[in-house]
């Protein structure tokens, strides 16, 4: 187990540097390609009219001029061995893994990360835990309830569901829900500090959006089960109906709903980005949008790379609980 | 176990409640949330006033600040709101009207002194204003706030004037030089006198001065470079409570150690002002429209779904304003890549004005251009009509357009690309608007859109773009760094301001009158006599079909019934920030 979790790991590793390469192809050369000048990346942290002098020096600054693998050279080695970056004042040490300081904020991309992660973590588990729990008992019951009115009507609302984004149901529920009739407070969740009871909204949207997705997957996943001859023979033994469902069928089902559960979790993780804009909410998703709109590389990178790593370790945890949930994973 | 019953209830519960968040419908009480107010009270007078104490003002945005560092932002909502904190030589006026264009001492005893032909500018300080620790601000704290603008590429966002017009050259900043007396640009004989040194006369010293946050005085001790804007130290009414923080927010606190009694262009009304970064622009509307947000910093007005609430609700309507703001949304016609003045002319005749007008919303979106300078601009001229109509009825004049095409050689009209900005259905109303009044002369337009994040930089405001592209028409709009017809017209018009990335002369004009009157005027001590030359220029600007004028922008502003003094300041072309009150 201990090899298996150190090759994901490596792998992990190789993944993100893959994942930083192409970003920062795309962010300069594929500009680049399309005639994008040094002069004109400058000018985008310039203000109006910027004078040659002031193009040049945000040049400079920002090393926008160096090839764009010396670039690449120098943030790949701020990650291993840290950086200083200079404030004009002063010399700040960046210890490694320094992931760089924002073209905009100036402030440390790492300090920046680890402050919106909790924030956006709060909105991926609570809604998670909705999905869940909402999308696999309906499932459950739409299963053993098949064709029934029950069934019908959960699997037409799981169809709206998947069909709704959230900045759909999100700007609705804000302006009924909210504005309108009061019903909840305004959304201000801002960090730890505050009431994770604020999310509720931003929780229900997302876990709409997710629950209806996973009532399919359990139903389909149960009805394969339930006809298995390992459930037959367990009803034969005179077991309970209830143990019958959950701890056979349930459970043998419980194997695909946990590998997209954990990819869910580990791109929510990375970022919920639709639901922190709709929220207006300021998670790693906002962070990241941020700074896709302000070219802002160091943030960019720096998003992405996080956004990989949660994926990585969501899935690589998933792979250690099939053997927990599935015994026939445990003995191969 | 729970049973199966509670896990029925818990699901259908579960899904009763994401049905009603779905379900589209609801109530209509936007009635309910009107105030006493009146219509445009605040546009051209002080709204809702008071002197009521206390509260909490809430500020939101979008965005961001480019920085709070007051040396290191541009932009007119960054420059209002950091007045609340900072103090400047001069300053605008806090008046509302024309008024509010005027530059008044703030830090200085009085406007600056020219001598030696306009290029010495002296100032005379206050005694006794202080920053928020309570040490008193001395003219060497001016000499170093000025001195850390030269460092462009620590501090990139502020404007660069100083660096431009002070006789300092090869000077690089107190961040790269230590040694202050190497500045030569400003001078401080005394404590308290300030001189500035210019390599060329410049008749609008004091606007340069007092339009952005880089005469505030900044304690070298305390300079942080890059980053003083997360705690710049205060030397106004307010003080940061603790470090900003960037796409989250900030709150101000008083300050102590404002002495209302040195100025008279600020109060000190809230207990607190909280700032939320980050808020969706929509949000923003529905919070102003509930009160719980009372003001949207950027001021460029409501959204479109509030807008049409606003428009149609008398009681929403009466807490809300529709000011001329600082814009004139117009269309520049590119010399390089149609050289020929008739046929500019030919596109000024045959445009739409009154499609264009309406695509702008109307009356409530803008009023027809007649000059290039807005009306903020004072001694600025109302202009004639140059080959176009300020009529909402004029559809254009073809027979003329054909006649001009036919003196330019090309009777059968020409090709050309025109660009917009795909995310402004504005611009891209007005393009289709202009495409379909050329065609019926034979000028056809490509149209082109861009995003807006990049179109000044990279697309119409970048010339070997416009080159490469044959880019003969845009839409743009300029608001004047300072209100005077060389903030608004220097540049969009001098040669001299040409630039290659951020380009604001998009007709890359460069016409030998324009460009003489230009190098003439900033030596004329008289505003009057050179509000005549802007006037000159903007008239041969017209003449020359360098620009197709098109309207003036109109805002949509919201003033929540519980903002006390509230009016729209000219100068910045929003609310002005730094006078607000806030009741219940």
């Amino acid at each position: 187990m201990v090899a298996f979790i150190v090759r994901r790991l490596l792998g992990a590793v190789g993944l993100l540097l893959i994942i930083s390469a192409v970003t920062f192809a795309i962010f300069f050369l594929v500009p680049k390609a399309a005639g994008v000048t040094s002069d004109d990346l400058a000018g985008r942290f310039a203000g109006r009219q910027p004078d040659a002098a002031t193009l040049a020096a945000i040049k400079d600054r920002f090393g926008l001029d160096d090839p764009v693998p010396v670039q690449y050279g120098k943030y790949i080695k701020s990650i291993v061995a840290g950086d200083t970056y200079d404030t004009g004042t002063e010399k700040i040490d960046c210890p490694a893994p320094c992931l760089g300081y924002s073209f905009r904020t100036n402030q440390s991309v790492l300090d920046q990360i680890l402050d919106r992660a909790p924030v956006t973590l709060m909105i991926t588990l609570g809604a998670a835990v909705l999905w869940i729990l909402a999308g696999v008992s309906i499932g459950v019951i739409s299963a053993l309830k098949r064709g029934t009115i029950f069934d019908r009507a959960a699997m037409s609302v799981a169809l709206a569901g998947v069909s709704l984004p959230v900045f759909f149901t999100g700007l609705l529920s804000l302006a009924f829900v909210v504005h309108s009739w009061n019903l909840l407070p305004e959304v201000n969740y801002r960090g730890l500090g505050d009431n994770p009871f604020n999310l509720l909204l931003p929780w229900i949207c997302l876990a709409f959006l997710y629950a209806a997705l996973y009532a399919r997957l359990t139903r389909a996943g149960m009805l394969e089960t339930m006809n298995e001859d390992f459930i037959r023979t367990a009803r034969a033994k005179g077991l309970p109906e209830r143990t019958v469902v959950v701890k056979h069928g349930l459970r043998a089902s419980l194997t695909p709903i946990m590998t997209v559960f954990g990819l869910d979790l580990g791109l929510l993780l990375g970022g919920a980005i639709i639901t922190e804009k709709t929220f207006s909410i300021p998670g790693l998703g906002q962070l990241a949008l941020d700074g896709i709109f302000q070219s802002d590389l160091p943030v960019v990178l720096g998003a992405t790379m996080t956004a990989a790593l949660f994926i990585v370790l969501a899935n690589l945890v998933v792979d250690i609980l099939y053997g927990v949930v599935d015994p026939r994973v445990r003995h191969s | 176990m729970r049973s199966p019953k509670v896990v029925t209830g818990a699901t259908a519960g579960f899904v009763a409640l994401s049905l009603g968040l779905s379900a589209c419908g609801g109530g209509d009480d936007g009635d309910d949330k009107g105030g006493s107010g009146k219509f445009n009270a605040g546009a051209t007078a002080v709204a809702n006033p008071s002197d009521h104490k206390g509260g909490v003002l809430k500020m939101a945005q979008p965005d961001d600040f480019e920085s709070l560092d007051p040396a290191n932002i541009y932009y007119a909502y960054g420059l209002n709101f950091v007045r609340l904190f900072s103090r400047t030589l001069m300053t605008y006026s806090s008046k509302p009207g024309i008024a509010g264009t005027e530059m008044v001492p703030d830090l200085a005893e009085a406007k600056g002194v020219p001598s030696d032909g306009q290029k010495t500018w002296t100032y005379k300080l206050k005694r006794g204003v202080k920053y928020e620790d309570g040490t008193e601000i001395k003219a060497k704290d001016i000499k170093y706030a000025v001195a850390r603008t030269f460092d462009r590429g620590v501090l990139h966002n502020g404007p660069s004037y100083f660096s431009q017009l002070l006789a300092a050259e090869g000077y690089k900043g107190p961040f790269k030089d230590k040694n202050l007396d190497a500045f030569k640009g400003v001078e401080t004989p005394d404590d308290y006198t300030v001189v500035f040194k210019l390599k060329r006369p410049f008749s609008e010293f004091d606007q340069v001065v007092g339009f952005s946050g880089q005469t505030a005085p900044v304690p070298a001790d305390k300079d942080k470079g890059v980053r003083y804007g997360m705690h710049p130290v205060s030397s106004g009414p307010y003080k940061l409570e603790a470090d900003y923080q960037a796409k989250k927010g900030g709150t101000l606190v008083r300050n102590s150690n404002w002495d209302p009694s040195t100025d008279p262009n600020r109060k000190q009304l809230p207990d607190k002002i909280e700032v939320q970064s980050g808020l969706k622009a929509e949000e923003i509307d529905s919070r102003l429209l509930a009160g719980t947000v009372q003001v949207d910093l950027p001021g460029s007005g409501v959204q479109a779904a509030a807008r049409q609430e606003i428009l149609t609700k008398p009681k929403l309507k009466a807490n809300a304003d529709n000011p001329v703001a600082g814009f004139h949304w117009y269309l520049p016609i590119n010399t390089k890549n149609i050289p020929n003045v008739d046929c500019r002319r030919a596109i000024v005749y045959a445009a739409d004005r009154s499609a264009m007008y309406r695509a702008y919303g109307g009356e409530v979106g803008g009023v027809m251009a007649t000059s290039i300078q807005p009306p903020a601009i004072p001694g600025r001229d109302k202009g004639t009509d140059m080959f176009t109509k300020a009529d909402p009825n004029f559809t254009g004049d073809p027979t003329q357009a054909k006649a001009a095409l036919a003196k330019c050689g090309k009777p059968n009209g020409f090709s050309t690309v025109m660009t917009f900005r795909s995310d402004r259905p504005k611009e891209k109303a007005t393009a289709e608007a202009l495409k379909q009044a050329l065609d019926k002369v034979g000028i056809k337009l490509e149209l082109k859109g861009y995003p807006s994040g990049t179109y000044t930089n990279e697309q119409l405001g970048a010339p070997k773009f416009v080159a490469k592209e044959n880019v003969g028409i845009g839409t743009y709009g300029w608001q004047p760094d300072w209100s005077t017809g060389y903030g608004y017209l220097q540049p969009i018009s001098d040669v001299k301001a040409i630039v290659p990335t951020g380009n604001a002369n998009n007709a890359e004009i460069d016409d030998p009158q324009i460009n003489k009157m230009w190098t003439d005027v900033t030596a004329i001590a008289d505003p009057a006599q050179r509000a005549k030359v802007y006037n000159q220029i903007d008239a041969r600007i017209r003449d020359q079909a360098y620009i197709l004028p098109n309207v003036y922008a109109k805002s949509l502003l919201v003033r929540p019934p519980n903002l006390t003094n509230v009016y729209f300041h000219q100068g910045y072309g929003m609310y002005d920030y730094a006078n607000l009150g806030v009741t219940g």
